[in-house]
């Protein structure tokens, strides 16, 4: 089963925007998301025709996609083209930012996260996120994995689960002996893994990685990109980040989102990140992974 | 010689080294003539303080009742005093402060209401004490019928630090960084567990600063006390809330309107007491400031 949208994906300009204010040239015909053949047959996330605002700033315009499941995908562009944007959507961590305004749809099991019922407060624990910076708790290494457990009334037991998470992170043979060392004590690349172990502690279904490497070394950066590719077999990763080179290495599936002077945050090209590098169909997107700009 | 600048480009400029050179030696020589007279001044207040006060310190001075003897006279009640009001002042202001902090900081919306009330707590900071004297004497000591208590006193000076708390404990909130915040709600946490479990404890030792910092504030404060008719005679230590009471600012006060030079020079004795108290107090505080700052 092919999971193209069979709606029109071009954002609605002119009806959706009542009462705020765009610039005329804004509604003027964007040009619709190129998707390659994507060959998705278990979609996990389904995002329909979004549209984002902060306040009277427009972040995102008509972005449609699926995301399968137990994949990686990246989302590349360069900055301020809403990728982390987006990102930050899928686990509505968006609504924590005073006047963010929202359209369109995003489902995960097919399911309305937006829904009224919907409390996003359980959407971000299904839905996983490790940040750019890492930011362990300034507590032990076990608190750090702890704290999600016991926040959500977790059952288990509490060593079995420290060991459990740490180990899946690739952590654990370099901490096991001093767990109640300060999470902040860790290496860069160790933290970034701890937030990972973290994350996972609370078993999400879907991670979310917002330029999770950008403050590491190659090396750190490596030991992560071999977790991800791990952890796929498990969970769903959605990965922002700046390297194409890293899009190309671990990612199954890429879109490529831009922003420009007449549409804000739009998906320029979706498709199997081998197909995107080798044959992009459209010329801003080769022009980007070729390094002609941004 | 690079082509592109020319002499006459050149000429433009006029150092006048010399002259920009003077004006930087003033602008030393003034900074340094402040700090001489505001540190003299200081150092000179202080010398004539211990000079006068030291030979009247004694065990007894601290543990003895006021006496019409300026021999026997002592702090005994007004250091019990202070140190009464200061654990109300404290229980009742530091919960109050910090809950109205933490309601502004993490919760309220941004709108005119909530500036209205930033405004005008940072207004509160800048009211004159004795107002809040008054305020204390119609509403706590008349119309709650508390009399002239430590409670009527206590909570007098919680109204007067409260603005101080608010404003130190939300500062103490915002050092917290968002990535903190960050990574406990795409845990799942809500906010009051963020709030609770991260916020409340990495802001803890700004929130314990600010309230140090308010509680020596409270303890030099006088006008506000005297307005409430908290008594300058007091030959008991107050033994329950409702007690009248005295203070050391108060006592102070007292013995320096006294005619007999003796009681000057108990005064002085005094304020090297107040002085160590608050010294210490704000020793606390910036030790604590340092041992427990985080880093993230």
């Amino acid at each position: 089963m092919t999971i193209i949208p069979t709606h029109d994906p071009r954002p609605e300009l002119t009806t959706e925007t009542a009462g705020v204010r765009e610039p005329s040239t804004l509604t003027a015909e964007a040009p619709a998301t190129q998707y390659h053949d994507l060959d998705i047959t278990d979609p996990v996330v389904e995002v329909q025709n979004l549209s984002l605002w902060y306040g009277k700033f427009r972040a995102l315009t008509g972005v449609s996609l699926t995301i399968p499941r137990n994949k990686i995908t990246a989302l590349i562009g360069p900055s301020g083209c809403g990728k982390s944007t987006l990102l930050r959507s899928i686990n509505r961590m968006n609504d924590l930012v005073p006047g963010v305004r929202i359209e369109g749809r995003v489902t995960i099991d097919g399911a309305d996260i937006y829904a009224r019922s919907v409390d996003p407060v359980e959407v971000r624990r299904r839905v996983g996120m490790v940040f750019q910076k890492p930011n362990p708790f300034p507590r032990s290494i076990r608190e750090n994995i702890l704290f999600g457990a016991k926040i959500n009334g977790y059952r288990g037991g509490h060593e079995e689960l420290v060991e459990a998470s740490l180990r899946r992170a690739a952590l654990w043979d370099e901490v096991k002996h001093d767990l109640k060392k300060s999470g902040l004590a860790l290496s860069g690349g160790q933290q970034q893994r701890l937030c990972i172990a973290r994350a996972i502690a609370v078993s999400p279904e879907i991670i979310l990685m917002d330029e999770p490497c950008s403050a590491l070394d190659p090396i750190a950066t490596l030991k992560i990109e071999d977790l991800m590719r791990e952890l796929a077999e498990s969970y769903t990763i959605i990965i922002v980040t700046h390297s194409m080179q890293q899009a190309a290495r671990v990612s199954d599936y890429t879109a490529f989102m831009l922003s420009d002077e007449r549409v804000r945050g739009r998906l320029v090209e979706f498709g199997p990140t081998h197909t995107l590098f080798t044959t992009p169909k459209d010329k801003r997107t080769e022009d980007y992974i070729t390094g002609r700009f941004g | 010689m690079t082509p592109h600048v020319s002499t006459a480009a050149r000429s433009l400029f006029s150092p006048s080294l010399a002259a920009r050179r003077v004006r930087g030696a003033i602008i030393v020589v003034l900074g340094l003539l402040s700090v001489v007279v505001a540190l003299g001044t200081l150092a000179f207040l202080v010398a004539d303080v211990l000079g006068r006060g030291l030979p009247w310190l004694s065990w007894g001075f601290l543990t003895s009742f006021d006496s019409r003897f300026a021999a026997r006279a002592g702090l005994k009640a007004a250091l019990a005093g202070t140190a009464y009001m200061m654990v109300f002042t404290i229980l009742i202001a530091l919960p109050l402060g910090v809950m109205a902090a933490i309601y502004l900081e993490e919760y309220a919306k941004d709108n005119w209401l909530t500036q209205f009330i930033q405004i005008n707590i940072a207004n509160l900071a800048g009211v004159p004490s004795i107002i809040y004297g008054l305020l204390g004497l119609t509403f706590f000591v008349r119309w709650m019928e508390l009399g002239r208590s430590v409670l009527a006193g206590a909570m007098t000076m919680a109204l007067l630090v409260l603005p101080i708390i608010i404003v130190a404990t939300r500062e103490a909130i915002r050092a917290v960084p968002g990535s903190v915040r960050d990574a406990s709600y795409a845990l799942g946490a809500t906010r009051s567990q963020t709030v609770w479990h991260h916020v409340l404890p990495y802001a803890f030792p700004g929130i314990l600063t600010g309230n140090i910092l308010a509680a020596s504030r409270a303890i030099g404060e006088t006008a506000p006390l005297v307005t409430l008719g908290a008594l300058t005679y007091v030959p008991f230590v107050p033994e329950n809330p409702l007690d009248r009471f005295t203070v050391l600012p108060i006592q102070i006060f007292n013995w320096t309107s006294k005619p007999q030079a003796e009681f000057h020079d108990l005064a002085a004795a005094g304020i090297i007491v107040l002085l160590a108290v608050l010294l210490l107090l704000n020793s606390v505080a910036i030790y604590l400031r340092q041992r427990l700052r985080r880093r993230y």
